[in-house]
């Protein structure tokens, strides 16, 4: 049988860092920050994750500084859109570019290897009931992003930030202050995600190891209509569709076409996605009546 | 309904002897807002020239001007947003210093900005406790948030349903929601900013019935509007600013229109001028059995040397209709004639070039490009006859003329033809717009809500140019929610209803009670407060006593 229980446990294990990353990427939205530099934060998470556990012996210490780490990289976005008022996604996709730059180029003067660090002493994350720490932590996450952004006074006012900033600002709330907190929030959860890839998934660091799954948590944002619940069951897909194309290849599939199966069910995705919304609000002129 | 302050709750004792020069009353409630000598300088302008300002607690006071007056400069002083350069500020007898909108809140000022402060996908409770939320363990009460706008909106008669989402509301129930916002922060004075500008007559009323009874528990309005019959209708005082100084300072029980008018603009003004009745022709724009969305098989012709105005309320079809003749909008069934041909399915391009010209309701989004510049504006629809070149090339110079000429011949204030054509205020773009397409000469023009949110002076100049077209012996469909433009203007008036046209009325016979009475769809009160026996007389549309060549109910 194709589709089973062991099917679904491997789609709940390669959605973690989708999840992660895509519950930071619903707050900057909620906040009115289109993040797409979700990707890179998540790689400097990776490096981060790989390089500290490698010298402290210790994961945790880990994804301690990944989460620290990507937040402090995200502050690229936070000071570039929210202070300085650049373009989020030429800033985004110049973050992307950088992580992949940067964590290269560390990798070869930190640990002088090209292409992928992998050492059996390199310590991962431990399972607990065959699943990883952070996981527990990205569905606990959920939750809490969901109360916090529909009932907390904390999350009514982020909403109003990116719904309206003029408004919020006459009613004395800083849009900027929300910004940068939502941007910081993402940095935290792509560093998770990164730690969670490099030290979960597997326990090693290549270059570019994140592989577009920055840009499907960014697709996953925008199917789950940036709301907790609806990035998971976004983020669910991807990860079924990742577990299928193991199981794919398992059947004799070639690799090449099976690792395409998230990036091509990310694209149907947003296909439909759009032609439901545009049904939604047709039109027949371009003139609003 | 004019109130005078002396009504007022709490007349108290104020003898600071800076009373506005009001005939002196005997007693007077205390001032709430003293601006003294504020005056505040813009690169290039005096916004503000050693402005005072009082307004006394229990009153509404409007305050009155032109666009580029000084409103909003001062009210965007009192309210924290512009620090003055020179003035001082009292507030309920305390001197105070606001270094934003949140410290002139804590003050007790409220303010209702013209273009609403809402969020849309919030709800009605969520969006009035924003920032003052009531809280359950640190979590947003919902149930406190919907129960206090239910308080709030039965003391005050501001009915609106908590849990709706604002971006679902009409424009006079948003503005309740703001309004609801001012009261649940607890201001005891509010600043309403244009608040009529885009309300329906009847959500007007509704605005100044709430403003009396906030006003009637001792609290405060100050009105920003360049509206004259509301001003009159529903205000305490007038303050008149021009040109950055106030020019007169009235009571409103004891001023006229025209007093108030003059102040505004500084020379006579002849407010409700009806310009003579033109001489039709023959047909230029000819509609038969019309139908697309919210039009229903509608009939009406227009001739050459005739302005035909279309009056109903808002939604009843008349966008729809000028859409569809513009070209803007497919045609489900019916024809449409323009000097004899057959339009009905042609490109707004085609329309164009077979003799209709358009000035559109939404001159910012649909009528102008508010990026591109003065002269390329100018140019626009130009470019395909006189600016046109064999190579396709716009040659600048020429765009250039082109420009300087139409910039004079309708007296458009612009620096320069360079600058973008959002930089010109609102009566200039529209002067602009109208400009543009009369410099056509098309045979037929649909001209939509040519005076809205333009001053005094600028909407007469715009309807000399109307009637100038029509002398000229051009065709001209006219949408006004004006009324009073309507009658001035329009030698036929049809009225549009469920997007049909019901009525039509030849100028004589279009009074105010008449027209009203159609524009509701003929079975309703008549909403003129001044409908008397017009109103009973007319049951049918075809009016009794009218000229030799009385209009037939079709439109025709």
């Amino acid at each position: 049988m194709f589709f089973d229980s062991d099917l679904l446990m491997s789609a709940l294990r390669a959605l973690t860092p989708i999840l992660l990353a895509a519950l930071g990427g619903a707050v900057c939205e909620r906040a009115g920050v289109f993040n797409i530099g979700l990707e890179g934060m998540m790689l400097m998470g990776c490096f981060t994750a790989v390089a500290t556990s490698w010298f402290t012996g210790s994961p945790w210490l880990g994804v301690l500084a990944a989460a620290l780490a990507a937040a402090a990289y995200s502050l690229i976005l936070a000071v570039g859109t929210v202070t300085l008022r650049g373009d989020a996604v030429v800033l985004g996709v110049a973050m992307n570019l950088l992580a992949v730059g940067l964590t290269s180029f560390l990798l070869r003067t930190i640990f002088g290897v090209q292409g992928t660090f992998d050492d059996p002493s390199l310590a991962g994350l431990p399972l607990v009931g065959g699943f990883s720490p952070l996981a527990y932590l990205a569905w606990a996450a959920v939750a809490v992003a969901a109360l916090m952004l529909s009932r907390h006074v904390w999350g009514l006012r982020l909403r109003g930030v990116g719904e309206a900033p003029e408004a919020a600002a006459t009613l004395g709330v800083s849009p900027a202050r929300y910004k940068y907190a939502a941007v910081l929030v993402s940095g935290v959860l792509c560093g998770l995600a990164g730690a969670q890839l490099a030290l979960g998934n597997v326990t090693l660091f290549s270059e570019n190891m994140t592989a577009g799954r920055g840009w499907i948590a960014v697709v996953a944002v925008m199917l789950g209509r940036a709301l907790p619940f609806g990035v998971l069951l976004a983020a669910l897909l991807f990860g079924v569709a990742e577990a299928a194309g193991f199981r794919l290849q398992g059947l004799g599939l070639p690799q090449q076409a099976t690792d395409a199966a998230p990036y091509v069910v990310t694209l149907g995705a947003l296909f439909l996605s759009t032609a439901q919304r545009r049904r939604r609000t047709g039109r027949t002129t371009g003139v609003a009546s | 309904m004019t109130r005078r302050p002396s009504d007022g709750p709490a007349a108290g004792v104020d003898t600071s002897g800076d009373a506005p020069a009001v005939d002196s009353p005997p007693v007077e409630a205390p001032a709430v807002v003293e601006l003294r000598g504020i005056t505040k300088r813009f690169p290039g302008t005096l916004a503000n020239d050693s402005v005072d300002l009082t307004v006394r607690r229990g009153e509404i006071h409007a305050l009155m001007g032109e666009n580029g007056a000084g409103k909003s400069t001062l009210m965007s002083v009192l309210y924290g947003m512009e620090r003055p350069d020179a003035g001082s500020i009292r507030i309920e007898g305390r001197e105070v210093s606001f270094g934003s909108p949140g410290t002139a809140m804590a003050a007790g000022l409220g303010m209702v900005h013209q273009s609403f402060k809402l969020f849309d996908s919030l709800t009605v409770a969520e969006n009035v406790v924003y920032r003052a939320e009531p809280r359950r363990f640190g979590l947003l009460d919902r149930a406190a948030a919907r129960r206090r706008v239910r308080e709030l909106a039965e003391e005050h008669g501001l009915a609106v349903d908590p849990d709706a989402r604002v971006g679902d509301l009409p424009v006079g129930l948003r503005q309740r929601v703001e309004i609801l916002k001012l009261l649940h922060r607890g201001a005891r004075t509010l600043i309403l900013d244009e608040p009529t500008a885009v309300l329906t007559p009847a959500e007007a009323d509704a605005l100044f019935a709430v403003l009396r009874s906030l006003t009637a528990q001792g609290r405060t309005v100050i009105l920003v509007t360049h509206k004259l019959r509301e001003v009159l209708e529903g205000s305490d005082n007038v303050t008149v600013l021009r040109d950055g100084r106030v020019v007169a300072r009235l009571r409103t029980a004891d001023t006229t229109a025209a007093e108030i008018a003059t102040a505004m603009t500084g020379r006579a003004v002849d407010l409700d001028r009806v310009h003579p009745e033109g001489s039709p022709g023959e047909v230029v724009l000819d509609v038969e059995g019309l139908s697309t969305a919210g039009v229903r098989e509608l009939r009406l012709t227009v001739r050459a040397g005739e302005i035909v105005g279309i009056a109903g309320v808002a939604g009843n079809g008349q966008s729809e209709l000028v859409e569809a003749l513009a070209g803007l909008r497919p045609v489900t069934a019916g024809r449409v004639g323009l000097r004899g041909e057959d339009i009905t399915h042609a490109s707004a391009t085609e329309r164009r070039a077979k003799g209709l010209a358009y000035v559109p309701e939404d001159r910012h989004a649909v009528g102008t490009a508010p990026a591109a510049t003065v002269a390329d504006n100018l140019a626009m629809g130009h470019h395909r006859t006189t600016l046109a070149s064999p190579r396709g090339l716009l040659p600048p110079s020429a765009v250039r003329a082109h420009a300087r000429a139409l910039v004079e011949r309708f007296g458009i204030k612009a620096s320069t033809p360079d600058v973008p054509a959002s930089a010109l205020s609102g009566g200039n773009l529209q002067k602009l717009l109208i400009g543009r397409e009369l410099a056509h000469g098309a045979p037929l023009l649909l001209v939509e809500q040519p005076t809205r949110g333009v001053d005094i002076g600028a909407i007469q100049a715009i309807h000399d140019e109307l009637v100038a077209y029509r002398d000229a012996g051009h065709a001209v469909l006219l949408v006004s929610a004006e009324l009073s433009e309507i009658r001035g203007l329009a030698d036929r008036v049809l009225v549009m209803y469920e997007g049909r046209v019901t009525a039509s009325y030849a100028k004589s016979d279009a009074d105010e009670a008449t027209l009203g009475l159609a524009m509701a769809g003929g079975t309703a009160e008549p909403v003129a407060a001044t409908a008397t026996a017009a109103a009973t007389a007319v049951a049918t549309p075809a009016p009794t006593a009218a000229a030799p060549n009385t209009p037939a109910p079709d439109g025709d």
